[in-house]
């Protein structure tokens, strides 16, 4: 007995085999991340705040011209008096307001998804779970391709209800708000169900059982004891779904036309060709990301109140 | 008595409904693959109507007029995924080691922040960031810019399993080979690093698929000229979809599935042997 904790002692204060050089081992990580990602986010942060050149790219020369943009309109020749530009904020409304949506649609199906996989038993909730990680990994492009294939006006869907007599014309779906609503509910589906079946999985049923004995009906046990416990899990898949929503490209380019525009494709817009403007994009690219990292440090102060400081 | 208990205690987790919401859930999951799965094999050149069934748009992917530019797009996705993955792996299988064994430093939250951080910001800001900064050294757009581009995307998915498989595994083992005078490489060689094996694999995996996947960063650190199999289809798909396209998100969809589903089991058998 009086080995074993003088082999603890030991153990305790030689800090472990790489203890001292913990520092070096992380410092391959800091330099890719730091050079290839924080300097980018940084240097993108400069050129916002420079003055375009017509062929795309910059000139250097700082300027508040791009933020300036995306507020007002002073006319063709920048001379006129400045009224409210309401283009660039309604790109950005409706891609809030489209993340949101998205959001709430993938908390309708992916909750009743993420419960019933976590109450089933081990051997068959591991296919299930493997079921729902499959799209997770399969190629978004693909993905939104084939819904785009699906959905089209002469596509298998439409073809399958003219078939059963249910409609006489196809419905119209691609180029539509819905369309891209159904593009982002469907690329990030995967992202709500995991996490909320993680805190499920780990629920302990014997407190729905006493609010069950204690004559609590099903649905006032699923929203008063079960919903609070799961709460972390449920935030956790909600901002896993409306951050990549928000700045989503794929399904609003693929499924969506001009009167969908979403934020993606207007920062993509401005590096493409000749008719970009850098400072533009990189002033749109900083707004965005400004709103997810005020969203992820909503969920960090949520987190830290959940669990309290220590964790 | 106890039997009635028993079915009580099932009943309260039950929900009506739940189950057929899951169905609806994995309908809306899988029927746009499914589909396309199927009509990659219509023996038709409209993608509409059902003409029988063919393998011709798998004989056009590699042997028709697009076969050339496929080829070289796919050798591009697959080496830079391979190069990718490996890189980031070894980055992160390091930084696992200093983050879960090394002695606490002030800033050593900060360090796990920045290895996440590539999932914290959204894709399209990472594609900006990376765009300006290679345009602004004046560094050339090709093959290159996208490799490390995708090294630094890749370095948290691969974190991940390893950290996981590491914080399952005690110290005593690497103490251990320490005592018995081995070197801290080769304890690291051949101990620690045999014992994190199927963390280290199953973060290479999910690595490669990520760097296989992506789109929106490589779309724009490609430069022109270099395309990798995304962004080839992306550029087909711009004019319409076309059968041959079909087959080819067929064979993509089949080699995501066949790689995760290595991943999974290689994780089962860690699970195994913890």
């Amino acid at each position: 007995m009086s080995k074993l904790v003088e082999k603890n002692n030991k153990a305790e204060s030689s800090r472990g085999v790489f203890g001292e050089i913990g520092v070096w081992l992380l410092s391959p990580s800091w330099i890719v991340i730091g050079v290839f990602l924080l300097l980018p986010v940084i240097m993108m942060l400069v050129y916002s705040f420079l003055t375009k050149e017509f062929r795309g790219g910059v000139i250097w020369e700082p300027t508040l011209a791009a933020y300036d943009q995306f507020i007002f309109d002073r006319g063709l020749f920048g001379d006129e008096p400045p009224v409210i530009e309401w283009t660039y904020i309604t790109i950005f409304a409706r891609s809030i307001w489209q993340a949101a949506l998205a959001t709430v649609f993938c908390l309708l199906i992916g909750f009743p998804t993420a419960y019933y996989i976590a109450t089933r038993p081990t051997r068959s909730r591991g296919v299930w779970l493997f079921l729902i990680t499959i799209p997770y990994w399969v190629n978004l492009l693909i993905r939104t391709v084939s819904m785009k294939f699906l959905i089209r006006d002469t596509g298998p869907f439409n073809q399958f209800l003219l078939s059963t007599g249910l409609i006489d014309t196809p419905i119209h779906m691609v180029n539509t708000n819905f369309a891209v609503q159904l593009g982002l509910f469907y690329s990030y589906l995967p992202f709500m169900v995991l996490p909320i079946y993680a805190a499920v999985e780990r629920y302990n049923f014997t407190l729905s059982e006493a609010a069950w004995d204690l004559y609590a009906d099903r649905w006032t046990t699923l929203r008063k004891i079960l919903m609070p416990v799961v709460k972390p899990g449920i935030i956790a898949g909600c901002i896993l779904v409306f951050v990549p929503s928000l700045g989503a490209f794929l399904a609003p380019d693929l499924l969506g036309g001009a009167k969908t525009f979403m934020i993606g494709s207007l920062i993509e817009e401005q590096f493409k060709g000749n008719a970009g403007n850098w400072p533009f994009g990189a002033a749109a690219s900083m707004i965005l990301l400004t709103l997810v990292l005020i969203v992820l440090m909503i969920y960090a102060r949520q987190q830290t109140r959940t669990y309290g400081g220590a964790h | 008595m106890s039997n009635s208990l028993a079915k009580k205690v099932t009943d309260v987790r039950r929900y009506p409904g739940f189950f057929s919401l899951t169905i609806l859930c994995m309908v809306l999951l899988y029927t746009p693959l499914i589909i396309v799965t199927i009509y990659s094999f219509n023996d038709s050149r409209s993608i509409t109507a059902w003409g029988g069934f063919s393998l011709r748009w798998y004989n056009d992917i590699f042997f028709g007029l697009e076969a050339a530019k496929f080829k070289t797009a796919a050798w591009n996705s697959i080496s830079i995924a391979i190069m990718a993955g490996t890189s980031a792996t070894i980055i992160a299988t390091s930084a696992a080691i200093g983050m879960i064994r090394g002695n606490p430093f002030s800033g050593k939250s900060l360090s796990f922040g920045l290895i996440n951080l590539p999932l914290m910001v959204p894709e399209i800001v990472t594609a900006v960031a990376t765009l300006i900064f290679f345009s602004a050294i004046g560094f050339t757009r090709g093959y290159l810019s996208i490799l490390i581009a995708h090294v630094v995307f890749c370095i948290p998915f691969a974190y991940l399993p390893i950290a996981a498989r590491l914080e399952g595994i005690e110290r005593r083992y690497e103490e251990a080979a320490i005592d018995l005078y081995a070197s801290r490489w080769q304890a690291f060689t051949k101990v620690l690093m045999p014992l994190m094996a199927p963390g280290i694999l199953s973060g290479f995996l999910l690595a490669f698929i990520i760097s296989l996947d992506d789109f929106i960063i490589t779309n724009f650190v490609k430069g022109a000229g270099v395309e990798t199999l995304p962004t080839a289809i992306f550029g087909s798909v711009r004019q319409g979809i076309k059968p041959n396209i079909m087959a080819l998100s067929t064979l993509m969809l089949m080699v995501s599935i066949f790689f995760v589903s290595l991943s999974y089991y290689i994780n089962r058998m860690g699970e195994r042997t913890k």
